[in-house]
């Protein structure tokens, strides 16, 4: 096995589509929690596949999309005005701030660079002993490990140029958030797969049992989301409800006991606000005191003001699978993936701007 | 960005004094470095889900057959239950 081409194949992925459309029997609302699962359900194609008694709606899962922008342009100012040398993942270096993406920034003359791993930039700073480097680390629990990793080299290697500029958003919480909005429908969860490997699937019983939803643990390839589709619905015809994991192959009951040591040891859990939902209660992680010296928050005293979003964006409504990206009366308008109004429209992985990139892709064709 | 890759481990080597695995993982045509700190019980052969380079899990065989399994024992299932109803 590959564990990849297997999971593409188009003859399971039909006979799962086949199973679906025989036990359903009446409409349900799933929400796919994480952003890499929406992106794949839409480049796939598989929500036009699912009988229309499916209705899948999207999550706040997308950490790109839910970083607030005044951490961006935190993050454009310690490039622009410190003369730090600016690191972070791909995605985030394209989201616009209040007045420029850190791409922009770049190209006016800072120090920005597009990494694949925050180990990369404990290299840099090595490498760069007169400047300081400062890793954007953004992400769910899965990225997690890895960014308190990076601190830990550092500490380790007697790095003192290098520090991160966290933010950090959990899963659970969020699903709180969601499931306590008066106005959301939503009957069932595919849970993020990537996330359980780190956390282990335990967080999910309360959540199971306090809102009497179906959760499925389900991995990213068209057979694992048609597969945990096919589980919720199963449930959900029978009328139960129950935590299922999809996705064994990868996910342990127990998570990864070694990622969460490191979790623990650099970071702490802390109130978080998310970008176009607002403040969640203990829904973050922030370094540890002890590791202050790795804060970029404390290293350079910066302040930034907070700025207010669009008030055309109803992102708050997407970002909870209230509405659906195509109800937004600016999607595609004067919202779009260059001159993005609201969250989701930020990052591939964010609903609005999935669907903006599918609709583009079918009129094409 | 929450994208992770199984890809096979190829060799690994040590680093920092010994107390950093590092492993060359084979993704399809390409090869990159992963740390190993999360999975200590990683091996040569074994596949590994690499994410922003460190790897989070090892990927197990026998859990990974039972997503080709499952339609046929649910189909089973509800057989047995038909069955058991008459
Ligand atoms: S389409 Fe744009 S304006 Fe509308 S909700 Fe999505 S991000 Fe906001």
């Amino acid at each position: 096995m590959q564990y990849l081409s297997e999971y593409r194949d188009a003859d399971v992925v039909g006979q799962y589509l086949d199973e679906i459309r025989r036990t359903v029997t009446r409409p349900w609302t799933i929400m796919e929690v994480c952003g890499g699962q929406t992106h794949s359900l839409v480049k796939n194609g598989i929500l036009q596949l699912l009988p229309e008694q499916v209705r899948m709606v999207h999550g706040p899962g997308c950490p790109v999309c839910v970083t607030p922008l005044y951490q961006i342009d935190k993050a454009v100012h310690l490039a622009m005005e410190h003369g730090a040398i600016l690191c972070s993942y791909g995605d985030m270096l394209r989201v616009p701030g209040s007045k420029m993406s850190l791409l922009e920034a770049k190209a006016a003359g800072a120090d920005v660079r597009i990494l694949y791993s925050p180990l990369e930039a404990v290299k840099i700073a090595q490498e760069n002993p007169s400047k300081e480097v400062v890793f954007f680390a953004v992400g769910f629990e899965t990225t997690a490990p890895a960014n308190a990793l990076s601190v830990i080299h550092a500490q380790r290697a007697g790095v003192k140029n290098y520090s991160i500029l966290t933010s950090h958003v959990l899963v659970p919480p969020a699903i709180e958030a969601v499931m306590n909005d008066e106005d959301s429908h939503i009957q069932g969860f595919l849970a993020a797969g990537h996330v359980c490997a780190i956390m282990g699937i335990d967080e999910y019983y309360p959540l199971v049992e306090k809102y009497n939803i179906p959760v499925v643990v389900t991995g990213f390839e068209p057979v694992d989301l048609v597969q945990g589709i096919l589980m919720v619905v199963r449930q959900l015809e029978k009328g139960e409800h129950r935590l299922e994991n999809q996705y064994s192959r990868v996910v342990r009951p127990e998570g990864n006991p070694e990622a969460q040591k490191v979790i623990a040891k650099v970071f702490e859990i802390e109130d978080r606000e998310w970008r176009g939902i607002g403040n969640i209660p203990m829904s973050g992680y922030e370094l540890r005191t002890e590791f202050g010296a790795y804060d970029a928050n404390k290293k350079f005293s910066v302040n930034i003001e907070k700025v207010s979003e669009s008030s055309e964006c109803i992102a708050g409504q997407v970002l909870k699978g209230i509405k659906k990206p195509f109800e937004c009366p600016q999607f595609g308008k004067k919202c779009r993936p260059q001159s993005p109004l609201g969250a989701p429209m930020v990052s591939s992985e964010g609903a609005c701007a999935a669907y903006y990139h599918f609709s583009q892709a079918m009129e094409e064709v | 960005m929450c994208l992770a890759i199984p890809g096979k481990i190829r060799s690994i080597e040590s680093q920092y004094d010994g107390l950093v695995r590092m492993a060359k993982v084979q993704f399809g045509g390409i090869t990159k470095e992963a740390s190993l700190e999360m999975v200590p019980a990683a091996k040569e052969g074994d596949y590994v889900l690499v994410h922003v380079g460190v790897a989070i899990s090892i990927v197990d065989e026998e859990e990974a057959q039972k997503t080709f399994e499952y339609l046929k024992e649910i189909g089973e299932i509800d057989e047995l239950i038909e069955h058991t109803q008459i």
